[in-house]
């Protein structure tokens, strides 16, 4: 068996729940995050948005913002170098900052670098830009009808079938078997139309940077994002720059969730730094955070499923439209891949398409496009259970896919975790505790993919036998943590011997971004393997000073020791006696990892929540919930069950009240907390997480992610609870007071 | 010659949900679909994903191939 596939084995650190790293710097305000670096001679930026969802620019006029004193530089479209960029780089500038039309409310047009930010602001105010208004669209729905404003003449790629407007950009298909054979066997066929509304991640710290740009055409970035290597080869290429040029370091991190993994405004931090030539520090406002970083798509969804008395499913199919906003790219494909992925199902078919309107370019937010495919596939479920007084957690089990099932999305299952979730349900306390009146419990699967990818690790022994750790993707859920973990374990050695740090993009070898669940599987993957390296080497050390070869040497608990009675007799030698004749048996020691890591394992999760609904109001109260999901190997249990309890809460916000609302001329009327309401500690319970563990065989300690799957059930968990409770059947998200107040008076 | 599973819009662009091609390895397979379906080389340029045996791989081109693996394309796998 190939080491890096897993083997069972007892572990002394993995598993525990030491303190974390980064927790004393974080409390304590020494951590730096995106706004917390200055430069010598810092100048502050500011960007001037369009107030318009969709417009054509004819003029701007930034005269008048030059002539300020203490204005360094002011910068349009026209600043950025003509390069011949495929076009989803061409995207990614033109989300930056506009050309010929303004495509959304919030869309950068221009920008200033001033000697103050109350200056840059007011410079702002003295451009003048002239407009022509252009219809606007930002219903999904209305965007695919033939007279729709079309945001991008022919985006479609060749998926698309002729008929379709041309705001529908790709179409993806999946599935098997017949379904409408499939339907004739059923007892009960039910078929709803769903709608979710775009939601942010509501990350807490707002994008921000500093950009340095030298008159040499180096330059260095420091920036808050999920993948700084990312930013660095985007920026570069936009910028016409070459990637060694340009060194981005990643601040600490404040939240992301999908959304800090694209670029924003980083080129224009770069680009008002290079027209200034000083460095040039940009802190996006909330308000700006909410009208031109994405949010998730908004989806309206088509579901079919067919059941037979006994609650054997016989046929589904969906279609799942997903708004990418401004730009093609939504992940309506994913909703078609995810949907039905729980399930063993003999005819299946799904359909996504991707569709643009008038709204900032659509996000990637933890798990992207599974929810709303959960939420609508969950609840035509559960309502057939209701409708023939099935258990659902029994129906689901009937129906779940096990190692041997050919999925949805084509690929037969290797050895998976959904059944373990679910009979974890069945046999906990919450399943059969009782319920009061108007209350209601829901349940839902979830499934998500997770994956691997490019991964630079190395693991320096130092002069004393402590261990420097680099890896070079942001932590954003625990990653230092974990990787010190497996370093030490792999080592045998103290976890408080080993320190990891997030390198810059000029000190490690390319990372791709913190996004698919991927880093405690691919990060820990390379971690391991560079431990391994560093101790091949070290015992070749140790085989120096004996005189005898290295194959004949061990690694026991920290120390080369001879690896039997032929090998000779020697005491054991530590890490911190080998590290300490380093230079002369050779050098500095190190072991490292370059790889793209393939293989992670895909990964579901069964929630389980009881709600109280208000008939009168409406309002909804979140009485209990309870999170089981399949973790492969939890690393550091603290975080996997800070993963579990955010992915719940974060969908609570999604399923009750978060939505983007826009008013008649497309403007978002609640770019704030105020006014955008994500759930907050007084609107939640205790969220109980129950880790399951079945390895994935693709890593050595049985890895799987766990950042993702754990918001794809709540949005149907939520609503099967809250319809349960309400006695009427909610098919549109969010569940607002309003809504469910209408909804029960209908009837 | 290995069996291609397609997903459905690259089965209508290919003419079948799946497809023959000679290969032994993730990036021979790739060359070869190429070559054999032209109608795919778009989607080919974009990015896909490619399940060998239940596993998914997105870029590691010597990943064998044997005749009776189950090969599987996917839409590339993004995620947040």
């Amino acid at each position: 068996m190939p080491k890096d596939e897993y083997q069972s084995r007892a572990f002394n650190i993995v598993g525990t729940r030491p303190i974390r790293p980064d927790g004393i710097d974080k409390v304590t305000g020494k951590a730096r995050y995106g706004a917390d670096m200055t430069a010598p001679g810092m100048l502050w930026g500011a960007i001037l948005r369009s107030p318009h969802a969709h417009a054509r620019i004819k003029s701007i006029d930034t005269s008048e913002a030059e002539a300020m004193k203490g204005v360094k530089a002011v910068i349009t479209r026209a600043d950025f170098p003509k390069l011949d960029l495929d076009p989803g780089m061409a995207d990614i500038l033109d989300n930056s900052m506009a050309g010929e039309k303004a495509l959304y409310d919030g869309h950068a047009v221009a920008a200033v670098a001033a000697s103050s930010k109350s200056l840059a602001y007011a410079a702002l105010d003295a451009i003048k830009v002239e407009y022509e208004v252009l219809p606007h669209v930002v219903d999904v729905d209305l965007a695919m009808k033939p007279d729709a404003p079309v945001i991008h003449a022919a985006r479609q790629d060749e998926t698309v079938p002729e008929g379709l407007s041309e705001n529908v950009t790709s179409r993806s298909q999946y599935g098997h078997g017949d379904p409408e054979e499939g339907f004739k066997k059923a007892d009960l066929v039910i078929e709803r139309h769903f709608t979710t509304a775009a939601t942010h991640q509501g990350y807490i710290e707002p994008n921000a940077c500093l950009a340095q740009m030298g008159a040499d055409g180096q330059g260095d970035l420091f920036v808050c994002t999920q993948g700084h290597y990312m930013v660095r080869d985007t920026c570069a290429e936009i910028l016409g720059l070459e990637a060694g040029k340009l060194r981005v370091t990643a601040s600490e991190i404040g939240g992301g969730f999908g959304g800090k993994t694209h670029i924003w405004m980083e080129p224009v931090a770069l680009m008002l730094s290079m027209k200034s030539g000083k460095p040039v520090k940009l802190v996006l406002t909330r308000d700006e955070v909410f009208r031109a970083t994405g949010p998730t798509s908004s989806s309206s969804t088509d579901i079919k499923i067919g059941m037979t008395k006994d609650g054997k499913i016989t046929a589904a199919t969906g279609t799942f439209r997903l708004q990418s906003g401004a730009y093609p790219g939504a992940t309506a494909f994913l909703s078609a891949m995810c949907g039905f992925a729980p399930y063993d199902l003999e005819h299946v078919r799904t359909e996504g398409l991707e569709v643009m309107t008038n709204r900032p370019k659509a996000a990637a937010y933890r798990a992207p496009g599974s929810p709303m495919a959960a939420y609508a596939v969950e609840s035509v479920i559960d309502e057939l259970c209701q409708k023939l007084d099935l258990d659902p957690l029994e129906t689901r089990l009937k129906n779940a896919a096990r190692e041997g099932t050919k999925s949805a999305y084509g690929p037969t299952y290797p050895a998976i975790g959904l059944e373990a979730t679910l009979k974890a349900a069945q046999e906990h306390p919450h399943w059969t505790a009782p319920l009061g009146e108007n209350q209601g419990r829901g349940v839902a699967c979830g499934f998500w993919f997770n994956f691997g990818g490019n991964t630079s690790v190395n693991l320096m022994v130092n002069p004393d036998g402590t261990v420097s750790l680099s890896e070079g993707n942001p932590d954003i859920g625990g990653s230092r943590a974990s990787m010190s973990m497996m370093a030490a374990e792999e080592l045998g050695i103290p976890l408080d011997q080993v320190r990891c740090v997030i390198s810059d993009t000029g000190s490690l070898g390319l990372n791709d971004v913190t996004d698919g669940s991927r880093v405690t599987f691919a990060v820990g993957l390379a971690t391991i393997k560079a431990a391994r390296h560093a101790i091949e080497i070290m015992k070749t050390r140790a085989a120096m000073k004996w005189g005898i070869e290295p194959e004949a040497v061990d690694w026991v608990d920290g120390a080369a020791v001879p690896a039997g009675p032929n090998a000779g007799k020697f005491p054991p030698m530590s890490i911190k006696e080998i590290a300490a004749i380093a230079a002369n048996t050779g050098g500095p020691i190190a072991g490292h990892c370059e790889a793209n890591a393939e293989g992670a394992g895909v990964s579901f999760a069964t929630h389980m929540v009881d709600t109280e609904v208000d008939p009168e109001t409406g309002a909804v109260k979140v009485l209990r919930y309870t999170v089981f999901q399949d973790a492969g190997k939890a690393i550091h249990p603290d975080y996997v069950e800070g993963q579990f309890q955010g992915g719940a809460a974060q969908g609570i916000g999604w399923a009750l009240n978060e939505e983007y609302i826009h008013d008649e001329d497309g403007r978002l009327l609640n770019a704030g907390f105020l006014d955008y309401r994500i759930p907050v500690a007084s609107d939640l319970p205790m969220i109980e997480p129950v880790i399951l563990e079945i390895p994935n065989p693709g890593h050595p300690y049985g890895v799987r992610g766990v950042g993702e799957t754990s918001i794809v059930p709540p949005l149907a968990a939520i609503a099967n609870s809250v319809s349960r409770g309400a006695g009427v059947r909610l098919t549109s998200l969010p569940m607002s007071p309003p809504k469910i107040r209408a909804a029960v008076k209908a009837g | 010659m290995v069996a291609v599973r397609l997903w459905g819009s690259l089965a209508d662009l290919a003419g079948a949900p799946e497809v023959e091609v000679e290969a032994a390895t993730l990036g021979g397979l790739l060359t070869a679909l190429e070559r054999d379906y032209p109608a795919l080389k778009p989607q080919l340029d974009r990015g896909i994903s490619v399940s060998i045996d239940g596993r998914i791989y997105n870029d590691g081109w010597s990943t064998p191939i044997a005749e009776d693996s189950e090969v599987v394309l996917l839409n590339r796998l993004t995620g947040g």
